[in-house]
């Protein structure tokens, strides 16, 4: 028997399983926090910072993706501390990469983008690195652009949990960080890649893309991914 | 009332954020009631005028000449707006930021050209080491991403701005 627990998000008390996540316990109540790393159905990661919430009692806030729930625990998704931080995660992401909306396949059904818009991010504080980054062109279906990437490992646990392949994974540390296929073997030349394309699926920008696709053209089917683990359950 | 002065320019740009400017159609009448445009592409003056109200700039910084226009629109217009993803992130011409300057250009001029090989350097300004936006040059104050924005946003903005109010793009911001 799950137990239940009550909890408290922005004032609503709300009834929850014990063991969910704040994040999970919010969204099925349609109450919004953002994210980019979290996607229904993998496992959880904190990767990206900006489900960060403020829970009462605790002094430093807490990803709303890898805290789970408990009696009594009170949330509040947003104040203007909140704000300012996913502002601040948003441009970061921005300053680390090229992310240049206007020559993207995924422009228009970007989650990044998307997030910007919504955080009224008009411009980016901190200087660009504009880092020289590589395209792998090598897949005969699927085009990697390092330019994109954020780092959320969306495709990685895709990959690994759900196709059962573990063909990606993230190298390097910091901002020198990056992901690689199969042991930094080209993408072309990974053996264990079953082309399934989940991964680009996950991908929540334009890093990862069918090849073919022009400026705006590249949609996901994110949910496709997520139905798959939840068809599963039970089995 | 004395109207309000208005200047545009751009600088490392396509001139597409100046089109979106064309293609808000009748609206720039109802702004042409409130203020003249004193400069821009769309004007005949030479040189960027004193005491502009608000200077909407086109493009990245990316040679001398825009660094020196982009300063004496600074030191000449009360609101400075970037208009558009190249003078608020760098956009395309960032692209080249990367890559050297000087191996960038003999790439293009030398090694990509079948006639004339050579940099060219009479009559044409020094490139910057990298496209920055505008921000990083000089003070900004309002930022109106979008390749291009569109013309609503445009009108939205001058509006608010010759209104005197601070504008919000709201669900008209866009990247791309």
């Amino acid at each position: 028997m799950t137990e239940k627990v009550k909890v408290r998000i922005d004032g609503e008390v709300i009834a929850a399983t014990a063991g969910q996540t704040i994040l999970e316990v919010a969204r099925t109540n349609n109450k919004y926090i953002p994210a980019l790393c979290y996607m229904e159905g993998l496992s959880t990661v904190g990767a990206c910072r900006l489900c960060m919430v403020e829970v009462s009692g605790v002094s430093r806030l807490l990803p709303a993706c890898t805290t789970p729930v408990q009696e009594g625990l009170a949330v509040a998704t947003t104040s203007p501390q909140l704000e300012s931080y996913r502002k601040i995660a948003l441009e970061l992401l921005f300053a680390e990469r090229n992310h240049v909306c206007a020559v993207c396949v995924s422009s228009g059904h970007c989650e990044l983008q998307t997030l910007a818009q919504e955080h009224g991010v008009t411009s980016v504080r901190y200087p660009y690195s504009y880092p020289r980054l590589p395209v792998d062109m090598t897949h005969p279906r699927f085009v990697l652009d390092h330019n994109r990437c954020v780092l959320c490992s969306r495709c990685v646990r895709t990959c690994a949990e759900v196709e059962g392949a573990h063909v990606w994974e993230l190298a390097g540390r910091g901002i020198g960080s990056r992901l690689v296929s199969e042991l930094q073997r080209p993408w072309g030349e990974a053996t264990s890649c079953t082309s399934c394309g989940k991964c680009v699926q996950a991908c929540p920008t334009g890093a990862m893309a069918e090849k073919g696709w022009g400026v705006e053209e590249m949609t996901k089917r994110r949910a496709a991914v997520s139905r798959l683990t939840s068809m599963r359950e039970g089995e | 009332m004395d109207k309000a002065r208005i200047g545009t320019c751009w600088l490392d740009g396509c001139a597409g954020c100046h089109m979106s400017l064309l293609d808000t159609d009748e609206g720039i009448i109802a702004i042409l009631r409130k203020a003249d445009i004193v400069f821009g592409p769309l004007v005949d003056a030479q040189e960027w005028p004193e005491g502009v109200d608000v200077a909407l700039v086109e493009g990245a910084v990316s040679s001398q000449d825009d660094l020196k226009l982009a300063q004496t629109v600074r030191s000449r217009s009360r609101i400075v707006v970037a208009l558009g993803d190249c003078a608020v992130t760098g956009n395309v011409p960032s692209m080249r930021n990367g890559i050297p300057t000087r191996k960038l250009l003999e790439r293009i001029y030398v090694e990509g050209a079948t006639v004339c090989p050579g940099v060219p350097t009479d009559g044409v300004p020094g490139l910057l080491k990298q496209a920055e936006p505008l921000h990083s040059a000089i003070k900004v104050d309002v930022h109106v991403p979008g390749c291009p924005p569109k013309a609503n946003a445009i009108l939205m903005v001058l509006g608010d701005l010759l209104e005197g109010r601070e504008p919000d793009l709201g669900s008209k911001l866009r990247f791309g």
